[in-house]
């Protein structure tokens, strides 16, 4: 069923396409993240700018992202932007929930003495809250990374600039090897890039990995074990 | 390391929105003057503003009216990231940094004040020696697998690390069990002898309080100012109902753990020594009101007690004809300690023995009954006493 051959012939597209899906991905990622950041800070200090924000960013997943991408095409044109936008869109409730979730893990004896060690307001953020909100952080980059890498295969309904993996998809609906090939990869991505974040998260976070006797130096709360609510 | 300031409060309250006095966390009209290089505890039930008053000293939280000096500044008129960078803190429930290890979270205050990277590690490991943990052992360490004695002495470490002339402590010793809590007690103040630091320390243990205290603060709900003393003075007079209720029924017992055996005239036991003439040794006995003889060996040493009818009327002592022991004290012994353990006395009587273990004295249950009779500090109200 499956034209080997045709895969043997085609390993440049493929390797090709996947760097593009590695790459619309990354992008995406790192905008999203930066715009999140700022959001979920703001979110934290300033209690009514929270809902204000959630809310949107969660109508905003709420719609279907074929219906988005074709949206944007009249209004911007066929760019990098109108793959981008609703990309990075989408990442924004994923990593504010996980950032802001993040950032109210941090016991509050923490931050007492914090303040009381003469932390300004940044310091504090920079050096104690952040950090300690990287757990949550990545969880939320997984969420995001898999989430969007599914979406970067949608995005191949642009047309053929796009969709990384997803453009073997689109191609010949009709060319069960060349489908397979589009899906396996997407699946298989997806995959990877979630067991290595988890790897990037350990490495990041050695003090955490003491999970049990954490439980413990947090009077019972686990950062890992709170859901984000909101 | 023995720089200390004094701590002033002056006319300092604090009320929250909405309330009127005699909340909880409110605090009225609070003039206190702690001497550089005492410990003051603030003692009294929950809500009496302890832990405001203590806060509002390194503005956490600040205050309604009145001001607080440290040394002759107001810390009102000072950068509050300055202030705080000069003054130690160490709270319950401690507060580490679980992405720190435990050098640089001793090295916390050291890095915000600038310090290079050498001299910060010096000091952390120079302080954890300080506190009894082995820089080599733990500086690596995350606070996670610590326990809770020895988080609660690198929370003291960290505090201390930029030799600040205050320390502020909040029932640091609070969340640990009464065998760790009495270690880290006694190695305050054995950390305080040498320091010699302006310390603030907020318990709801009056027991902690006296044994921590060179002065103690009683604060009312309401945050009124009970009474401020030594915690000799409190016992002994307390200033109204609420203060002998606060520091309990068993006051008088409580002093008895502030005074040593070293305060009482010792009792000159009838002694004699192995080999002695009985006869001689009967007469002296039967002369003196307690008629017990304290057999010694050659050191002097005690070797037990001859009652009065078992004294041969001829020949030598010997170690057989001491049947009875009484309990050893040493100077240093609390009389409380001395009393618990004249209480369990096969003899009446504590034998009072120095470094060597030779005998130098007696104390008897009625000597420490009397010392706490006489020795009652003069009541400088009068009132307190005859009011009641």
């Amino acid at each position: 069923m499956i034209e080997w051959a045709w895969i043997a012939d085609h390993v440049g597209a493929i390797a090709g396409r996947l760097a593009q899906h590695i790459e619309l991905t990354a992008i995406a990622l790192a905008v999203g993240f930066a715009i999140s950041l700022v959001l979920a800070i703001a979110s934290v200090r300033v209690r009514r700018v929270r809902p204000f924000v959630i809310g949107v960013a969660g109508v905003v997943f709420t719609i279907p992202s074929l219906a988005l991408f074709s949206a944007l095409v009249p209004i911007i044109g066929l760019s990098l932007l109108t793959v981008e936008v609703p990309l990075v869109l989408y990442t924004l409730v994923i990593y504010v929930r996980n950032i802001v979730a993040g950032l109210e893990s941090v016991p509050p004896d923490v931050i007492e003495a914090a303040d009381a060690m003469g932390y300004t307001r940044n310091g504090r953020l920079a050096r104690v809250e952040l950090p300690l909100a990287v757990p949550l952080m990545i969880a939320g980059l997984r969420l995001a990374s898999v989430s969007t890498i599914g979406l970067v295969t949608i995005s191949g309904i642009l047309g053929d600039s796009f969709g990384g993996l997803g453009f073997f998809i689109f191609e010949r609906p009709t060319f069960a090897t060349e489908i397979l090939v589009g899906a396996a990869g997407s699946i298989g991505l997806a995959i990877a890039v979630d067991i290595l974040l988890g790897r990037l998260q350990q490495r990041l976070t050695p003090w955490s990995r003491l999970d049990v006797a954490l439980d413990v130096a947090t009077s019972g709360r686990s950062a890992a074990q709170r859901v984000p609510e909101i | 390391m023995s720089t200390a300031e004094r701590v002033v409060f002056e006319h300092v309250t604090k009320r929250y929105a909405g309330t009127g006095a005699g909340n909880s966390g409110a605090v009225e009209d609070l003039s206190l003057e702690i001497p550089a290089g005492k410990v003051c505890v603030l003692v009294g039930p929950s809500g009496c503003g302890k832990t405001t008053s203590l806060k509002m000293v390194n503005r956490l939280i600040e205050p309604t009216s009145g001001r607080i000096l440290i040394g002759d500044t107001d810390v009102a008129k000072q950068d509050v990231i300055e202030l705080r960078r000069g003054i130690g803190y160490v709270i319950q429930q401690v507060g580490l940094f679980p992405h720190q290890t435990v050098g640089e979270n001793v090295a916390t205050v050291p890095r915000l004040l600038g310090w290079d990277e050498s001299r910060r590690r010096a000091r952390a490991q120079e302080l954890l020696e300080l506190v009894g943990l082995d820089p080599a052992t733990y500086a690596d360490r995350y606070p996670a697998a610590l326990s809770g004695g020895e988080r609660q002495r690198v929370g003291v470490a960290r505090a201390l690390a930029a030799d600040p002339p205050v320390l502020l402590m909040d029932e640091p010793f609070g969340a640990v069990d009464p065998i760790v809590r009495e270690r880290l007690q006694n190695e305050l103040l054995d950390l305080q002898e040498r320091l010699a630091k302006t310390i603030l320390f907020v318990t709801h243990d009056i027991d902690e309080a006296i044994k921590m205290g060179d002065l103690v603060a009683v604060l009312q709900v309401g945050g009124h100012l009970a009474q401020f003393g030594t915690p000799d003075e409190i016992l002994a007079n307390p200033a109204s109902d609420f203060v002998a209720r606060f520091v309990g029924a068993d006051r008088g017992l409580k002093r008895l753990a502030l005074a040593r055996v070293d305060a009482l005239q010792l009792m000159p036991p009838v002694t004699a020594t192995t080999g002695d003439d009985a006869a001689e040794a009967h007469r002296r006995a039967l002369a003196d009101p307690f008629p017990y003889l304290l057999l010694l060996d050659p050191m002097r040493r005690p070797i037990g007690w001859i009652a009065p009818r078992d004294l041969p009327a001829g020949g030598v002592l010997d170690e057989s004809l001491a049947t009875a022991m009484s309990p050893f004290l040493r100077r240093r012994t609390t009389l409380k300690d001395a009393l618990a353990m004249l209480v369990e006395a096969e003899v009446q009587a504590g034998i009072v023995v120095d470094g060597r273990g030779a005998a130098i004295g007696l104390v008897t249950a009625e000597m420490i009954f009397e010392w706490a009779r006489e020795s009652r500090p003069p009541d400088p109200a009068g009132a307190a006493q005859g009011a009641r």
